[in-house]
């Protein structure tokens, strides 16, 4: 898991320089209360502590429910995000191994669905023709541990539509879709600054591939279950529904294909039941983009299939050596005795 | 001919050159040895001996109990010392006979060399299960009984294994390299006694001495000789099934036999034990043993009395290889590092089924850290050579979801412990597999046999009822008869 720690670090490195410190004051907040609460549970449940918390899973929780946050999120929002992902959906469901939903993605939908102004509050990238205010360490760490701008800043005054949020805006106003894009804050890869931080997740998650610390299902399938629909829509009405490109740059797509999707803990096992389930979440991130009420839709469809990972899983068993599919034996004898012996 | 596997697996780091420097030695015959009278699969076999008797070089000194059994020959001269429970590698103690070695080498006069292909395939067969031959590979299975089981469907293919993946293993490469002829003999013998139409020695592609060594001999034997099968050297490719899906390209049944589907497979130890028996007359007494590890000084293959204790061969190899010249340091392990079995203490002698001995360092062996909780990655199911999920097999069998095991093929587990090698979280899985089969296994005999007993119950009432009608049709008939008369 260490190694998934580091495959994040391209990804982040580019946040900060795109976005200013914020994340790195976001990830300390995060891993220290992902590694008190974890301390805690361990302690609570009278486990070993010091084996787990080694692990590098609650680290790696931590780190995804920074990167999902605004920078300059106050600190209460971060903070109880994570105590709820490490405290409720990882150690009440039985701990590492044990937990049947994403627990990064557990906090953030909380977060999401009770706060969803502080998470709308990005700054635009530091790049050029974009309203840029550069807020230094000390603004920064004012900002996230008051809850409040430094004198003479206001949220509405500096705050930028993400690309996803953005799109949905100018087209429920009337505006077409390349009307829409033809703002600043579009580059040739989806939102400028952005474009920077998703070829970062990508090179670390094509690492991670390399390494094969993660198997090529997921991603695959969650990538192409997002894309199909999008190409075929957007070859329908090119004026209302973006592409497959900008779904595959947008929002918490390469993060989610990459970091998210591949949490073994809570997706599905086999090589078949990976692509069902990558497939899924692919496809209901879509739906939720395309016609739900949240601009983005990656963490909902991951809990979504993480749900449905049981049902994938009993489905999806691989044809054993010397058994025809569907596990029967071959001689067929075991299942005939079952049929006429239904257990009382 | 090159052959890939088509299943998963590992491809592991040989150790093998470590014991194959030097041609295989005898090993020095032992004051004492310690014959059990269970070193077979099935039932032990019954003593023919007694307490104080004098034995010969070959003499069968116990008989088989049942069909599923062996002889047992006497490896040296001397004396009956004892009939008595000892300690036995494959757990527990068992009835063993004891016998003091004279020194004398006086060889029994009653076996002669036969001419094999004068004989039926059952009087082979027979004459097999009299020379105490049993598979080699570990399995311990008696011979004869295999044989007899698969000639009755005839037209078999018979698969020499020579793919001897355990990374430490080393005693059929030099068998191979060494007798050769041996091994082609023994393999067209077999053949008679099957019938087989076909046959396959199969090799790992990291042995070319003993593939040159093989070709050599099979240019000797000329037309109808076995054909020679090249296998990439990936665990667990000897596993009998995995080979025999690689090589033939079927699959056994889950729950069936090779003979299923035609083919019946032999190490090639024991197709060179029947050539030793059939030609020379030598009963199946001793077989090369590999002593190897780090542990070790002097790692070699031996030809080993059945019966000698494990640490007569590791002395004749040079000794325990630590300072003091002990075993406090090693684990002592008979079989592979993957598949084998850890043995308690080096007084344990050698049976049919001894391939290797191996004094293992801790370096020798994969460090195992604390067990972590399952973390479902999944990287036990891509090496799984029997396609299983033992991530979830895991988790049944820690709930002892029984139908669950079932369906998920917790029997056709080969335990060939691949899944532990890659388990990042330590967890010792092939062991759990192990303990959770015999109850699954009880389960299922006894679902069968309450199926069974059903379908007795059932076809007796059908029974019944059929004969009480047709009881109550001669009745009617008789009455119409008798009504008739009265008219």
């Amino acid at each position: 898991m260490r190694q998934v720690i580091y495959a994040l670090i391209p990804a982040i490195v580019a946040h900060v320089v795109l976005f200013g410190p914020g994340l790195v004051v976001q990830i300390i907040l995060a891993v220290g209360t992902a590694l008190a609460a974890e301390a805690l549970a361990l302690r609570l449940r009278r486990m070993p502590v010091r084996p787990f918390l080694c692990d590098g899973s609650a680290i790696i929780t931590a780190l995804l429910i920074a990167l999902c946050l605004p920078p300059l999120a106050p600190w209460w929002l971060v903070v109880s995000g994570t105590g709820f992902a490490v405290l409720l959906a990882k150690h009440l469901f039985g701990g590492l191994g044990a937990n049947p939903f994403n627990p990064a993605m557990v906090g953030y939908a909380v977060l999401l669905v009770s706060f969803p102004a502080q998470l709308t509050q990005w700054l635009p990238p530091h790049l050029a023709g974009l309203q840029t205010v550069d807020l230094g360490l000390g603004d920064t760490l004012y900002t996230i541990l008051s809850g409040r701008l430094p004198a003479q800043l206001t949220w509405d005054g500096m705050t930028s539509p993400t690309v996803l949020n953005a799109l949905r805006t100018q087209t429920t106003l009337g505006h077409t879709l390349q009307e829409a894009m033809a703002q600043p804050m579009f580059g040739p890869l989806g939102g400028r600054g952005w474009d920077w931080i998703n070829l970062a997740t990508l090179a670390g998650g094509l690492w991670l591939l390399q390494r094969r610390i993660i198997r090529w299902h997921t991603p695959v399938a969650m990538l192409a279950g997002l894309c199909l629909p999008a190409a075929v829509l957007s070859a329908l009405d090119p004026g209302t529904y973006p592409g497959a490109w900008f779904h595959l740059t947008a929002g918490a797509t390469l993060l989610g294909a990459f970091f998210i999707a591949t949490d073994p803990v809570s997706s599905a096992t086999s090589p078949r039941g990976k692509l069902v389930y990558g497939a899924g979440i692919g496809l209901v991130t879509y739906l939720i983009r395309t016609w739900g009420n949240y601009p983005d839709g990656v963490a909902f469809a991951v809990l979504l299939m993480n749900l449905a990972v049981p049902l994938i899983d009993r489905y999806t068993v691989p044809r054993i050596y010397g058994r025809r599919e569907g596990g029967q034996q071959a001689g067929g004898q075991q299942e005939r005795g079952r049929q006429e012996n239904p257990q009382p | 001919m090159n052959m890939r596997g088509t299943h998963a697996g590992l491809r592991l780091t040989a150790h093998k050159q470590r014991s194959t420097r030097h041609p295989v030695r005898q090993a020095n015959l032992p004051a004492q040895l310690v014959l059990a009278l269970d070193q077979q699969a099935g039932v032990p076999a019954i003593a023919l001996v007694q307490v104080g008797e004098q034995v010969a070089r070959g003499q069968p000194i116990a008989r088989p109990a049942a069909e599923l059994s062996a002889w047992l020959h006497s490896p040296v001269s001397g004396r009956v010392m004892a009939i008595e429970p000892r300690p036995a590698a494959h757990g527990g103690d068992t009835m063993s006979i004891v016998i003091a070695n004279d020194g004398q080498n006086r060889t029994h006069p009653d076996h002669a060399p036969i001419d094999y292909s004068s004989l039926t395939p059952a009087a082979l067969c027979e004459h097999i299960a009299r020379g105490g031959i049993v598979g080699l590979g570990g399995a311990m299975f008696p011979t004869a009984a295999k044989l007899r089981q698969a000639a009755t469907a005839g037209g078999m293919h018979l698969l020499l294994n020579g793919a001897e993946c355990e990374p430490w293993i080393s005693c059929d490469d030099m068998l191979m390299r060494e007798r050769a002829q041996d091994v082609v003999l023994g393999a067209r013998i077999l053949c008679h006694a099957l019938g087989a139409t076909r046959c396959t020695i199969a090799i790992e592609d990291d042995v070319p001495e003993a593939h040159r060594a093989l070709q050599a001999a099979l240019s000797l034997v000329g037309t109808a000789a076995p054909s020679l099968a090249v296998v990439s050297s990936i665990y667990p490719a000897g596993g009998e099934r995995q080979l025999i899906h690689t090589v033939v390209g079927r699959e056994v049944p889950s729950s069936g036999l090779p003979s299923d589907i035609g083919v019946v497979c032999q190490n090639v130890g024991t197709a060179a034990a029947v050539a030793k028996w059939v030609r020379d007359a030598e009963p199946l007494i001793s077989r090369i043993v590999t002593v190897t590890g780090s542990g070790v000084r002097e790692p070699s293959n031996v030809e080993a009395c059945l019966g000698t204790a494990m640490a007569e061969l590791i002395a004749d190899c040079g000794g325990y290889a630590d300072a003091a010249g002990t075993s406090q340091s090693v684990a002592l392990i008979m079989g592979g590092s993957m598949m084998g079995l850890r043995l308690p203490n080096d007084r344990l002698p050698v049976v049919k089924g001894t391939n290797c001995v191996l004094v293992a360092t801790p370096a020798d062996l994969q460090p195992r850290g604390p067990e972590m909780p399952c973390i479902r990655c999944g990287n036990c199911a891509d090496v799984c050579p029997a396609s299983l999920l033992p991530q979830q097999l895991h988790w049944h069998a820690r709930g002892n979801d029984q139908p669950a095991l079932e369906a998920l093929g917790l029997m056709d587990c080969i335990e060939c412990g691949c899944c532990d090698y890659v388990c990042p979280s330590q967890i010792p899985l092939t062991q759990r597999f192990r303990s959770a089969k015999p109850a699954l296994a009880t389960a299922l005999s006894a679902r069968r046999e309450a199926g069974e007993a059903r379908a007795r119950y059932e076809s007796r009432g059908q029974r019944l009822a059929r004969l009480e009608q047709e009881q109550r049709a001669r009745l009617e008939e008789k009455r119409r008869q008798l009504l008739g008369r009265k008219i």
